[in-house]
């Protein structure tokens, strides 16, 4: 009785915190522009269920993809599990699911080599984040809390699919006993070999699947709550994140509304200008962005695939696509702090252009639309990039000197060079 | 005949542009106007088709498919400006949708409806960042209509011609491939050749920028290792090809100067589609009516 009264004080305190840590997520991505993603919502699904449920893109590159998918798979199944959990949590029960015979063995079955798959994955995964030399895995901007929150988020799940196992094992070894309650139930394909090293003592026997099964289901409940400070928010992100990709074309820029009254006002006097304020042309800070920028920064995983393609990183140029997602993150948890803690106030001093990205960063990039093509949940820093630089030209007239000539040429000569407008049909005489 | 590939071709561009002088009429949609005919198509040259010298010669090549096929087409000569696309990529709202309105009233003007670029930046520029201020028409690039004109049997390679068996690659310029989804058009043409293609290592969707892309065609790069088009050089020097086929101006620039660098530029060729076009199919003067 007393174990189910601290399960259900924990799984609630798990429950809330974690909605608390959503609204604040939500609120935070909601500080964004708006833009409208919601047409076409049947290809808006099928998007979805291909780069999301079916992680399409991932397999650009089929190693880590299998990897990846068996993490997946034993994540989204083993929570078949966790439901067990929670229900002989709340009402006391053991291995409730008994019940269904011949399908909870094979539903067992799977979860154990599932398990194993996981266990066998993250290994791999650390091996490769920290032995191997993977030139994605070894930014700049990846040291510090980015390595270590990856590492953590490792190790946690090995702690939790050894967890599990050992579980289970120690619940094969009691059920051969016949120790009541551990009835007959379940098929244990990897756990089974561990029964031998297991100790022969009822009582300790019991004690280790019971600190087996709380170690798993605190685990689990923490590592909900770590969900939000952390890159792992993907799990849960990626769904939502590709379901608003933007459905034109990559080499499609949206066109700046205010820009396109100013421009045919000016072209047109009968045209009035329009009138009020006018918002910042481009984006100084978070606020600038749309939502779904700002919905970009926390799906990412800081994976680096769209880094590893980027022309401007591979050739030793400073920017990064991975850290223009990771610094929108950080700049937008950094403004929602201040805001909280000074309610009213708007500005807290910084922005994200030169507090975060430097404009070296800005002017590497060539808009190749390469980090766009490899993110396999369908994040956009490309639009985060012309944003920076929308703001430098058209609010503070900071663009290097060559660009501006090229900006002179165009207004002067129509073209992008100094040539004469008149002759530029000379080649065909 | 491979060690001086070079020489020939440049006695060729002299001798078609004496020829071109006497035969290729390429009449602007004023003059069209005023003969009270209209095109079927415009051809959009874009500012290096106009006056980058190598790209005139694509641009030429363009008008010499047209004519051979008896496409009606004409261009807007100096009524043309740039789109807008390298202000727009280095955040130049405003100049971009100055350039757009002032071409659309121009294309409006003249009711084009449809046209066909050389340059994948114009391309995508006017097919998809016009029709919001006001410009639509049905827009392709030359790889487009050159598809076309093979799957219609409007262009067939000679039987003789100079790439039979030769190794090609194709390199994906950006905004025609990531940007626009346009992978199989210029491979389709390539294929009709009988000859040895082979893929970059980074091709189509997974493609590596040349570096010229985002306005940066116009500035110095920023501080680093190397630069964009020598990593792509490797690409190409790597696939063994002795000709890399190109359509879009900038790659073109960017390659050969990639190329150059790295001394190859005896070995390895530089044409765009539209060219090798010409060259297999023997599209001379003589077809000029």
């Amino acid at each position: 009785m007393i174990s189910q009264i601290i399960f259900l004080c924990l799984f609630t305190a798990a429950i809330v915190m974690f909605s608390l840590n959503a609204r604040r997520i939500y609120r935070n991505i909601k500080l964004g522009k708006p833009v409208d993603r919601t047409e076409h919502p049947g290809e808006r699904l099928k998007l979805m269920l291909l780069v999301a449920f079916g992680q399409k893109k991932m397999f650009k590159k089929p190693l880590p993809a299998l990897l990846h998918l068996m993490v997946y798979i034993g994540f989204c199944i083993i929570n078949i599990e966790m439901l067990e959990i929670v229900i002989d949590g709340i009402f006391g029960t053991h291995r409730v699911f008994a019940q269904m015979g011949e399908f909870y063995n094979f539903l067992i079955f799977c979860f154990e080599i599932l398990a194993f798959g996981v266990l066998f994955s993250c290994i791999i995964f650390l091996i490769r984040r920290n032995v191997m030399s993977i030139f994605r895995f070894k930014g700049s901007e990846l040291k510090n809390w980015p390595k270590t929150d990856a590492n953590l988020i490792l190790l946690t799940e090995i702690l939790l699919m050894s967890a599990f196992i050992i579980m289970n094992a120690a619940d094969y070894k009691l059920q051969e006993m016949h120790i009541p309650p551990y009835s007959a139930a379940g098929s244990f394909p990897i756990s089974n070999l561990l029964v031998e090293v297991l100790p022969n003592n009822t009582s300790t026997l019991i004690a280790i699947e019971r600190s087996a099964w709380w170690f798993h289901i605190i685990g689990v409940m923490l590592f909900l709550n770590y969900l939000p400070i952390s890159k792992h928010l993907h799990i849960l992100l990626a769904f939502p994140n590709t379901y608003f990709t933007k459905l034109d074309p990559k080499g499609k820029f949206e066109n700046i509304e205010s820009v396109t009254m100013e421009v045919k006002a000016m072209l047109n006097p009968s045209i009035p200008p329009p009138d009020g304020e006018i918002a910042r042309f481009g984006v100084k800070d978070v606020q600038d962005l749309t939502w779904k920028n700002l919905l970009d920064a926390y799906t990412c995983t800081e994976c680096g695939r769209c880094t590893a393609a980027c022309p401007a990183n591979i050739t030793g140029k400073l920017l990064s696509p991975r850290k223009i997602m990771m610094d929108t993150r950080d700049r937008l948890e950094e403004l929602s702090v201040h805001l909280s803690s000074n309610p009213g106030q708007k500005d807290d001093g910084k922005a994200l252009i030169d507090d975060y990205i430097t404009r070296e960063e800005l002017w590497a990039c060539t808009t190749c639309n390469a980090c766009v093509e490899q993110c396999p949940v369908n994040i956009n820093p490309l639009e985060i990039i012309i944003g920076l630089r929308q703001y430098a030209v058209l609010e503070e007239s900071k663009a290097p000197s060559s660009v501006n000539a090229m900006f002179t040429n165009i207004e002067n000569n129509g073209a992008p060079w100094k040539y004469a407008q008149a002759d530029r049909a000379n080649w065909a005489k | 005949m491979e060690i001086c590939a070079g020489r020939p071709r440049k006695l060729g561009k002299i001798n078609n542009i004496n020829v071109m002088k006497q035969t290729l009429e390429i009449p602007t949609l004023a003059e069209m106007t005023a003969k009270g005919e209209s095109p079927d198509l415009l051809f959009w040259v874009g500012c290096a088709g106009s006056y980058d010298e190598r790209a005139q010669r694509i641009t030429r090549d363009i008008c010499k498919i047209l004519h051979h096929v008896g496409i009606k087409f004409g261009i807007l000569g100096t009524e043309e400006g740039c789109t807008g696309d390298p202000a727009k990529r280095a955040g130049n709202e405003f100049l971009f949708q100055m350039q757009a309105m002032t071409n659309i009233e121009v294309l409006n003007g003249y009711k084009v409806t449809r046209i066909v670029t050389a340059c994948p930046h114009c391309f995508n520029t006017l097919k998809n960042e016009y029709p919001d201020i006001g410009g639509n028409y049905e827009v392709i690039h030359h790889t487009q209509l050159i598809q076309s004109l093979i799957d219609e049997g409007k262009l067939r390679p000679n039987d003789q011609h100079e790439f039979k068996g030769k190794r090609i690659t194709y390199h994906d310029p950006c905004y025609l491939g990531r940007g626009n989804n346009v992978y199989e058009a210029p491979r389709v043409v390539l294929e009709t050749l009988d000859a040895d293609l082979v893929e970059l290592k980074r091709c189509k969707s997974n493609g590596l920028c040349c570096g010229a892309g985002g306005a940066q065609m116009f500035k110095e790069p920023e501080p680093g290792n190397r630069d964009i088009n020598i990593e792509r050089t490797s690409d190409v020097l790597k696939s063994g090809a002795s000709l890399v086929a190109s359509a879009c101006p900038f790659c073109m620039t960017m390659l050969r100067d990639g190329i150059k660098n790295q001394d190859k530029e005896q070995q390895i060729d530089v044409l765009d589609i539209a060219e090798i076009t010409v060259r297999a199919n023997n599209i001379g003067p003589d077809s000029v009516k």
